[in-house]
């Protein structure tokens, strides 16, 4: 049995990021946490976020978990999702926010004025299933159909400043980075707790990956 | 004006309305059915290839909110998609409880209109895309839509379009728009309506109230321009199935999640 830590730094609701996870790894231990002694034990980390980037780093400051974050990164397999994946990297446009700076580049907002093939405006947030390009083999897109769609719901993406960490993209207005990887990290822009097959299936391989 | 490629599926919502622990449906509040139980419809409507699933507590009673969180907790174990809830929202504490029994958005109405701060405050601390506003209309004149509230009972006297446009600014991700003429009747969405209030805003539109085959789902993303498309009856009763749906709506053209 491993243990699965998934980081609870004071920024809503994560019931659904462990329900995901203990749903494909019934027999390991799921735990929500903000105690860096626990994230320091355990097999894998999972670092969730919503809400705005700025808010979320103060709370990763003002809950002293920065260094535990930096940590796992460096150490484990670790899963950022959606402001966790942003807070990676090492700013965000959204309230001229510095991140923690793990990966290169930056985080900035759609457009206001894209508009679709249609001639509709492209409404932001972008929000729904939308289709994800695996841009490069990875164990954590095993059994899943390249251009699969996945739950977005956001305004911001990254723009990786080291192109060889792409692990996928989606089309909205213009083509973004989706999801990164490098070494033992993976990150995604997209839910997978609330992407139905192809997000569990996201998870059972981030539970068996030995990067 | 630059033209963008967009995948983006139009999205597939079957509602539903409970009380007392139960599925029902009614037209215009009367003569409820009972349709089931919501755990176990809700994995149904998963298993069909629902996009998200709305649930709006249409509980009389006070003393009876708290079976909501309940039902949302079971619901958010076993079924991973989106979930929205309304019904009863008042205060900021109850955004709080029903996000944390697993609710992803939560949908606020005649509270909104009320106290129009609490869009603002519960947006602040939790973000706008988790946000609904849900507004019912009705058409008092050619192309103006004046907002109700309780259930379609009381008339605010406020524009449909200016409102949602005010709530946009307050911090609503989403407006979930139902037309109080066309809710129950099965007549087809108010396209008009869902047109004027699509086109008044940049966050994404909910179509709902008068769905009664699967050309209305199309018409309301076609004509209505609606970002996402809101159903009850037409699933309930295994007329259809949320699949049929989306290949109706494929057939026509719509990009949807299959």
């Amino acid at each position: 049995m491993q243990t699965i830590a998934v980081i609870d730094y004071g920024m809503g609701n994560l019931r659904s990021v462990s329900k995901a996870i203990e749903h494909v790894a019934p027999a390991d231990r799921v735990v929500v946490t903000h105690d860096p002694g626990v994230i320091a034990a355990a097999d894998r980390v999972v670092f969730p976020g919503q809400g705005a980037m700025p808010d979320c780093m103060r709370e990763m400051r003002a809950s002293g978990l920065s260094e535990a974050v930096l940590a796992a990164a460096a150490s484990k397999p670790f899963l950022g999702i959606c402001i966790g994946m942003q807070m990676l990297f090492a700013h965000s446009a959204e309230g001229d926010t510095p991140g923690l700076a793990i990966l290169p580049g930056e985080v900035v907002r759609f457009a206001a004025d894209m508009h679709g093939a249609d001639g509709a405006r492209l409404k932001v947030p972008h929000m729904g299933w939308n289709r994800v390009r695996q841009d490069m083999a990875h164990p954590l897109w095993r059994g899943i159909a390249d251009h699969s769609r996945f739950y977005f719901v956001h305004s911001y993406f990254p723009v990786p400043a080291d192109a060889q960490i792409g692990a996928g993209s989606c089309d909205y207005g213009i083509n973004f980075t989706c999801a990164v990887a490098r070494a033992n990290i993976f990150g995604v822009q997209f839910h997978p707790e609330k992407s139905h097959l192809a997000g569990l299936a996201l998870f059972s391989n981030f539970v068996a990956w030995n990067p | 004006m630059r033209r963008h490629s967009n995948m983006l599926a139009k999205r597939v919502i079957p509602c539903l309305d409970v009380t007392a622990g139960r599925v029902v449906k009614g037209i215009n509040f009367v003569g409820l059915r009972d349709a089931g139980d919501p755990v176990e419809i809700a994995r149904r409507y998963d298993e069909q290839g629902a996009d998200e699933l709305t649930f709006l507590d249409i509980t009389a009673s006070s003393d009876q909110r708290d079976i909501i969180l309940g039902i949302i907790e079971q619901v958010a174990s076993q079924v991973f998609i989106p979930l929205t809830v309304g019904g009863g929202v008042r205060k900021v504490e109850d955004v709080r409880r029903l996000l944390n029994a697993g609710a992803d958005k939560i949908s606020i109405n005649t509270s909104a209109v009320q106290n129009p701060p609490l869009v603002a405050e519960a947006s602040g601390r939790y973000g706008a895309q988790c946000i609904v506003v849900a507004i019912d209309a009705k058409q008092v004149a050619p192309g103006r839509w004046s907002v109700f509230t309780h259930g379609g009972r009381n008339d605010t006297g406020m524009d449909a379009v200016g409102w949602a446009r005010e709530v946009e600014r307050l911090g609503a991700g989403e407006i979930l728009l139902t037309s109080m003429d066309r809710d129950g009747t099965r007549h087809g969405f108010d396209l008009g309506l869902t047109r004027a209030v699509a086109d008044a805003v940049s966050v994404p539109v909910i179509a709902s109230g008068g769905v009664g085959n699967l050309d209305h789902l199309a018409d309301g993303v076609l004509q209505g321009r609606a970002d996402a498309v809101l159903a009850a009856s037409i699933f309930h009763y295994g007329e259809y199935t949320v699949g049929q749906a989306k290949a109706r709506m494929a057939e026509r053209g719509i990009e949807v999640r299959q």
